[in-house]
């Protein structure tokens, strides 16, 4: 999967885990937890929205290196 | 109306989920009650079929105003009608004091006791038909209602009205208009009158597609409010608190006129500022009145995300655990053995409960935060208590909460650690008497056995009642926590 879909498919599952957050507001570099102020429930419910859309199943393993949307963006692209 | 929360005096009826007619079981929901926290759905206290909604879809009631009367079952003996809400009916509800109770053994001589004049399957068949009783003249034995006076009056095209002065023209309890909760709710935001429109529906039962084809097309711009009230429910400072007789008028008029200005910006403020001024107002009354002490220990997590990281990497994504629901369950195991814990503290004195009803604080994403239980956490297998977690979080955030899921907590639980801080030492929530604070999961030194190792570990920390406890049980109750997580797979 290219950037661009990958872009468009964590933009949208953001965009369902957690509405409140303006698309406009999607920083990069911005962290999931801290700055997004998803917490536990609402990460997984992210991982589980992407696995749907995209096929890329995120293991726990893996979890500190989606912890941002560029990081995020970086790990679906390279896996789906 | 009945109170969704210790800090509770009124409540709006924002949507029906019932219609008169309807059988319900004590338990089924029936009605969307807005109050300042929250909208939350309201359940049925006793089981009947329901004979009329006693307030108006956007009327704000106190505690305790009787808001639809449900009518005993066949099954059962006769009996004068039964309230919803059951306490004392306010007086402030006009149409609540025309119901025959004991208690008001002259509201209703203009009409004989209903128990007496029909038999409860014919009673039943009135309901399911929009016909009252009352207004029949029987034909039966001793002037009694039979099945075939009730689908008479039910043909017949005008019943009269006796209640039509006083009330506004889309009452559908007095003018028996059949239509559905959505239907009406529109027509009442649109300013239509139920009556003047021919239904399409089963029955003849006026639809939403034949409310929404009586607006006259430059009257339909406004169009999008109904779906923002529904969406989410407007600023409480907004409407209600007169009683629709009132003013006959003006209710229906005023949605269309106030759409424009309303955006659901506003919305979401006036919801995030009473959500927290009953917040502060809560949290002021447990700061007066109850006695906190505070003790704090590091729970040694190593066993438990070990085991838990083990178990999620056996499960699909959407069958993984997080570490809050391991804290939460052994939370709930240890409050069962340590009942000070556990329970409300009312009327001077300290009701410990037999149940664990788990309190679990929910950050909400525009501000404020409510305490929604998870009934029974300590009966619950881990997988259960995740997904009912997962369903309570979800629908905290969506606004559509259940009275039981707001009054029933007897412990409650912060997990801010989720956000990053190392501990948090919370503010009891009244009537209870403990809240148990969970910090961030970290990888830490730890010395066991005069080595140094890394390992997971947690803070928690326990905010009780002195009235009730002392630290000796509070420290027993933190230590059974740590006790608990050294065997997760007991959980």
């Amino acid at each position: 999967m290219n950037e661009q879909d990958a872009h468009q498919a964590v933009a949208a599952a953001l965009g369902k885990v957690a509405p409140d957050v303006e698309p406009g507001d999607l920083d990069g570099g911005a962290r999931l937890r801290q700055d997004l102020e998803l917490d536990s429930l609402d990460f997984l419910r992210l991982v589980e929205v992407i696995a749907e859309s995209t096929g890329v199943d995120i293991p726990e393993a893996d979890y500190p290196a989606v912890a941002t949307v560029d990081g995020l963006i970086t790990y679906v692209a390279g896996h789906g | 109306m009945p109170s969704l929360g210790a800090d509770m005096e009124h409540g709006k009826v924002v949507e029906w989920l019932v219609k008169p007619g309807d059988y319900v079981h004590k338990g089924d929901l029936v009605a969307a009650v807005d109050t300042d926290k929250t909208v939350m759905d309201i359940e049925s206290f006793q089981e009947g079929v329901v004979a009329e909604f006693l307030v108006d879809i956007g009327d704000t009631v106190e505690v305790g105003t009787p808001i639809a009367r449900i009518t005993a079952t066949p099954a059962e003996v006769p009996q004068p009608p039964l309230t919803s809400g059951t306490l004392s009916p306010d007086a402030r509800s006009p149409l609540a004091a025309q119901e025959p109770t004991p208690a008001h053994p002259g509201a209703g001589a203009g009409h004989p006791e209903l128990g007496a004049k029909a038999s409860p399957p014919v009673r039943h068949l009135a309901h399911t038909l929009g016909v009252d009783v009352g207004r029949i003249s029987g034909s039966g034995p001793g002037g009694g209602v039979t099945r075939a006076d009730v689908e008479h009056a039910a043909a017949a095209p005008t019943a009269p009205a006796g209640r039509a002065g006083r009330d506004v023209p889309v009452d559908h309890a007095a003018h028996r208009v059949r239509s559905s909760p959505l239907a009406r709710r529109l027509a009442v935001e649109l300013g239509v009158d139920l009556q003047a429109i021919a239904g399409t529906g089963p029955g003849g039962a006026v639809t939403e597609e034949d409310v929404l084809a009586a607006v006259p097309p430059r009257e339909r711009a406004p169009r999008d409010l109904p779906a923002e009230i529904a969406a989410q429910a407007p600023p409480p400072e907004a409407p209600a608190a007169a009683p629709p007789q009132e003013e006959p008028v003006e209710a229906p008029l005023e949605a269309p006129g106030e759409a424009p200005q309303r955006k659901p910006a506003t919305a979401a403020g006036g919801r995030a500022e009473s959500l927290r001024q009953a917040v502060g107002a809560l949290m002021s009354r447990s700061k007066k009145e109850i006695p906190h002490y505070y003790l704090s220990t590091t729970l040694d997590l190593a066993a438990a995300m070990a085991w838990m990281l083990a178990a999620n990497q056996q499960r699909p994504v959407s069958s993984r655990l997080v570490p809050s629901a391991l804290l939460l369950k052994a939370t709930a195991l240890a409050a069962k053995e340590v009942p000070d814990m556990n329970g409300f503290f009312t009327r001077g004195a300290f009701q410990p409960s037999s149940s664990v009803h788990l309190g679990v604080a929910v950050a909400l994403r525009h501000g404020g935060l409510v305490a929604p239980a998870l009934h029974d956490a300590d009966t619950l297998t881990l997988d259960e208590l995740m997904d009912q977690l997962r369903d309570l979080v979800g629908r905290a955030r969506a606004g559509r909460l259940q009275r039981a899921e707001m009054a029933d907590p007897t412990l409650t639980v912060t997990n801010l650690g989720d956000l990053g801080v190392e501990s948090v030492y919370g503010v009891i929530y009244p009537p209870q008497v403990a809240m148990v604070g969970f910090g961030k999961v970290l990888e830490q030194p730890w010395a066991h056995n005069g080595m140094l190792g890394i390992r997971h570990a947690a803070i928690a920390t326990l905010s009780a009642d002195h009235r009730v406890s002392d630290g000796m049980r509070g420290g027993r109750f933190l230590a059974r926590i740590d006790e608990l997580l050294q065997k997760p797979g007991d959980l």
